[in-house]
């Protein structure tokens, strides 16, 4: 799961064991995570939580990845470098991870929802594969039309 | 250089075969960057697909480049680079082909299209001293950035230099330097200060614009809250080690080795407001006190005179009644009191490990 942890070497890994409770800031976030479920529950709100904004010293990020563990769905995104979708073994918690091209983390989100934006097909994204679409069908029927027919 | 100004920025995505599923993950990292809620990620989507590509003048004046190199250094498509392509860059002769009179007509033909409307982005601070210190095609700093500001609908300085005078304003400021805002007093002035400034911060302060059309909240010193207005000690992982009196006394004592807090050896994160300890450097992989070096404080004005790196801003577990003695002792003796300290404190580091001390990297 924690994809710095194999991009970084071993040489320039901080001195600071996982496990180590250096900001406390686990728990909170964790109980964050459950008041957004039973919002969700109550009055189907979304909560989106930027992992970026608060603070945590290495390794503490991977002990709210542990904890959240992994469920049923695993989706991969190949838009300007890979995202990561996998829904925690929480349902209705989701681990949005961000890559670059470089497979470098951008942004790391929690989203507590049915479904996930990022997942739904963009109206934009379906009105352009209509009319490409229509372009190949018209593009294949000339090609396959019969000299006469031209 | 200069691409079609009637494109909306979603327009210029798009052409770039960009999906609107790439724009939401974008807009998702840019409102994580620009430490929005979460809930603000349709807001910009929707700002942002609509806004028309700025033109952006770009001056650099007594500087070292490390700001634009801060920018550009992106090796792949991030959020950075994709905010820059999106800008209509008019002129940073870094930069651009051009040179010498062609470049200046350019730059001229940009503020005369865009009066009143351009941004405009200054790095390095302005020599008043004496103007042949720095020009740039026989146009003295101070005349360029005059001139240039004139039709500006605001001015974004980047960098220490360009904020506070940064290094070349440090004694004994040999230029003569001053900052952006020591000369213009009647244009919207966002300071971006860093040495060099994070990149995520630059784009983030030109996305706010582009987004909101106007100027993010500052704080006292011209510094976007947003990014500026904790302190880096506040958001530093080491605090809870502050808090518990753990400290690391030199770089290689059994402190340093457990990560403790790296306020003896001079970090000036109590003092320094930026977005390091979050933002982090090169792609979120780390940032100086993860390095295990304390902070500079490289966006503080006069940053570079504030009394040596590695002292400590102020040394709460000295002995205040030896302190107290030596102070007595008159400010002529001063030095004296200070060399006697750092020479109980390095022969007693000496005789922990006998190994490289603060006071040695002072000399």
């Amino acid at each position: 799961m924690s994809e710095t942890s194999t991009l970084v070497p071993d040489s320039v890994k901080f001195n600071i064991q996982i496990g180590d409770e250096l900001t406390h800031n686990v728990k909170p976030l964790l109980h964050e995570i459950k008041h957004a479920l039973d919002k969700l529950i109550e009055t189907d709100e979304t909560t989106i939580i930027d992992l970026r904004s608060i603070p945590l010293a290495p390794g503490e990020e991977d002990n709210i990845l542990n904890a959240l563990g992994q469920g049923e769905v695993q989706a991969q995104l190949n838009a300007l470098g890979l995202s990561e979708i996998i829904e925690t073994q929480y349902t209705g918690v989701w681990l949005i991870t961000h890559y670059n091209d470089e497979h470098q983390i951008i942004s790391r989100f929690i989203e507590v929802t049915t479904m996930p934006e990022i997942l739904c097909s963009q109206t934009e994204d379906i009105m352009q594969a209509y009319s490409r679409l229509t372009l190949d069908l018209r593009d294949n029927l000339e090609t396959n039309a019969s000299p006469s027919e031209k | 250089m200069t691409k079609n100004k009637d494109m909306t920025l979603g327009d210029t995505l798009r052409s770039q075969g960009i999906s609107r599923r790439s724009f939401l993950k974008f807009c998702a990292a840019t409102a994580s960057m620009m430490a929005m809620s979460p809930a603000m990620i349709p807001k910009i989507a929707h700002a942002l697909e609509s806004a028309r590509r700025p033109s952006v003048i770009w001056l650099s004046f007594q500087e070292c480049t490390g700001c634009t190199e801060s920018l550009t250094r992106a090796h792949s498509a991030t959020i950075e680079s994709l905010i820059f392509d999106s800008i209509s860059l008019d002129y940073h002769h870094t930069l651009q082909a051009a040179a010498g009179h062609a470049a200046e007509e350019a730059r001229e033909a940009a503020m005369e299209e865009n009066f009143g409307k351009y941004l405009l982005v200054v790095d390095g601070s302005i020599p008043m001293g004496n103007p042949g210190y720095s020009t740039i095609a026989g146009i003295s700093n101070y005349d360029m950035l005059m001139e240039t500001a004139k039709g500006a609908a605001a001015v974004i300085a980047v960098g220490t230099c360009a904020t506070y005078g940064g290094i070349p304003h440090a004694n004994p400021n040999p230029t003569g330097a001053v900052s952006v805002g020591d000369l213009i007093k009647d244009k919207p002035i966002i300071n971006v200060p860093g040495c060099p400034p994070i990149p995520v911060v630059i784009t983030g302060v030109l996305t706010h614009f582009l987004t909101f059309g106007t100027i993010p909240e500052l704080d006292h010193i011209g510094r976007p809250k947003v990014f500026y207005g904790q302190s880096i000690h506040d958001r530093c992982y080491r605090r809870p080690f502050y808090d518990k009196g753990l400290f690391a006394e030199t770089f290689d004592d059994e402190g340093a080795k457990k990560g403790w807090c790296l306020y003896k050896l001079g970090c000036k994160g109590p003092t320094t407001y930026n977005a390091c300890a979050t933002t982090k450097w090169n792609n979120g992989t780390s940032w100086p006190i993860e390095s295990g070096h304390p902070c500079l404080g490289c966006s503080e004005p006069d940053f570079w005179d504030g009394g040596g790196f590695y002292k400590s801003i102020s040394i709460p577990t000295e002995n205040i009644t030896q302190t107290a003695i030596y102070a007595a002792a008159g400010a002529a003796a001063a030095g004296v009191a200070l060399g006697a300290m750092n020479k109980s404190k390095k022969s007693s580091a000496a005789a922990a490990h006998n190994k490289t001390t603060i006071d040695d990297l002072e000399k």
